[in-house]
């Protein structure tokens, strides 16, 4: 039997990830370091505690604020990482 | 170094003071214990208030001195010149927002009555069916611990920082260090904020515990800082916990939403219970908070005298001990106001207003 699976758009592009998988862990499995946002100066930041507490990685899902490790994947979801 | 005046605290109010006494043209030693205080916790608005005479030329007297310091700071002191609106909710508190014009044109102070639809679009983030508003131009905002350094640095060779805790201060005036070791200088400034009474415990000083919440970055919510005008009532309150609303815009765009008041407690710990109460008071003005993403929230001890005012100038009976503490919560906006004075008087200079006010005063004989 193979895991369930769904798909969502990280910045426009398709991810496909395991059902009950954080948006934290598909911004890994989208490519790179997992960048959830950038500083004021610009800077990326990741996901860091994974546990709601450093606030590194706040993303835009579905046009609302939301901390990617605290947040479940849902099928269609739209994710963006550019404020 | 030899040092002619050692300042205790390198918060807002030390830092400003020894700013003044460097170009008064004094070598200064600051020690700080880097234990924090108001500086590191509070909002950083730069605010004139009228409730009394004394608290209207100190802070009219600081403004002024920030508008003229603002355009040689650094970025990360992230001075605004916002402004502040006043919100009338009501008839009765638009009448107020008229008796605040007159006094603040009494004295020189420029301001601006919004009606209903001005201030909605002004600020259209507002809810609908307030009474109106009075801008304040020439307030604005800065980011306090930065603002503190930059200060420090302004002094160049004339200022030295060292990290040390003072554990006493004795009878002949010298310091003792947490390391044992003395420090003496021919003047002493006290302006180590709530921590002056475990080396003065002579000092009227209390504590007002005050929550404060940040959010997520949403450039262009708001636009001035927006206090309600009934905070003048809330936050005066000698007694009991209040809350009042209070939002800043911060030039990276997120919000920072107060503030609470509570008397007689040190645990730095925030109470949801509070917080919640101070929450609903601001989605009360702006209903759109609710949806915002907050990032952090904390809480920070003000400095309070019975009165309101600091205490600025020579301790009564202490050696060579000068006090610039008690700022309570315009610590930030009156520091410059508060250092010139002192300066002035540590100097034999003429300072530029009245001292009488806040001159040391209810200090507890102790033996
Ligand atoms: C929630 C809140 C909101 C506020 N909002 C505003 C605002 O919008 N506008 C405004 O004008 N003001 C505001 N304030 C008030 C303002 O923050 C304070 O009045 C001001 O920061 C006091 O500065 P200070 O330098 O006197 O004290 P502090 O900032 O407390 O500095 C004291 C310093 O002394 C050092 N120290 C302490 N003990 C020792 C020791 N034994 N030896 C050596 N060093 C020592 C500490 O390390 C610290 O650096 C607010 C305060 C709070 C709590
Ligand atoms: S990774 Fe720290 S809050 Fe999400």
């Amino acid at each position: 039997m193979s895991t369930p699976v769904l798909l969502l758009h990280i910045d426009g592009q398709p991810v496909r990830v395991k059902t009950g998988s954080s948006v934290a862990a598909a911004l890994r499995v989208a490519g790179g370091m997992g960048v959830a946002r950038s500083s004021v100066t610009g800077q990326p930041r990741a996901p860091f505690c994974g546990m709601g507490v450093c606030q590194e990685c706040r993303v835009l899902i579905d046009g609302r604020q939301r901390l990617a490790c605290q947040a479940v994947c849902a099928e269609g979801m739209r994710v963006e990482t550019s404020e | 170094m030899h040092a002619d005046v050692i300042v205790i605290g390198a918060g807002i109010v030390g830092a400003a003071c020894a700013h003044a006494l460097a170009q008064a043209g004094r070598r200064v030693l600051v020690l700080d214990a880097r234990i924090g205080g108001a500086t590191g916790a509070g909002m950083g608005h730069l605010v004139v208030m009228d409730d009394n005479p004394a608290e209207l030329a100190l802070s009219r007297d600081s403004t002024a001195r920030w508008r003229v310091l603002a355009p040689h700071m650094d970025e990360g002191c992230a001075y605004s010149a916002c402004g502040t609106l006043w919100i009338a909710a009501n008839e009765e508190e638009m009448a107020e927002a008229e008796r605040k014009q007159q006094r603040l044109r009494e004295h020189g102070i420029d301001s601006r009555l919004l009606d209903a639809p001005s201030l909605a679009r002004a600020e259209p983030a507002l809810r609908k069916g307030l009474a109106g508003a009075l801008e304040v131009p020439g307030d604005g905002i800065l980011y306090a611990p930065n603002a503190a350094r930059w200060l420090l640095a302004q002094g160049g060779a004339s200022v030295r920082v060292e990290h040390a805790k003072v554990d006493a201060i004795e009878h002949d005036g010298a310091l003792r260090l947490a390391d044992g070791s003395r420090r003496s200088a021919p003047q002493i400034v006290l302006a180590n904020g709530i921590e002056a009474t475990t080396l003065c415990p002579e000092l009227p000083i209390r504590p007002k515990k005050g929550h404060l919440l940040i959010t997520d970055r949403y450039p262009g919510t708001v636009h001035h800082q927006l206090v309600e005008l009934g905070y003048v009532t809330s936050a005066h309150h000698s007694d009991g916990d209040s809350v009042a609303f209070n939002v800043q815009p911060r030039p990276t765009g997120q919000l920072l939403i107060g503030s609470s008041r509570q008397f007689d407690t040190t645990d730095p710990a925030v109470e949801a219970p509070m917080l919640a109460r101070m929450l609903q008071r601001a989605i009360g003005y702006l209903p759109g908070l609710a949806d915002l993403n907050a990032v952090r929230s904390w809480t920070g001890l003000r400095a309070a005298t019975p009165d309101g005012l600091p205490l600025l100038g020579k301790h009564p009976w202490r050696q060579k001990l000068w006090l610039a503490v008690g700022h309570e919560g315009l610590g930030v906006t009156t520091a410059p106001g508060s250092a010139h004075l002192l300066a002035a008087l540590m100097t034999g200079a003429a300072p530029g207003f009245d001292a009488a006010p806040y001159a040391p005063r209810g200090l507890l004989e102790t033996a």
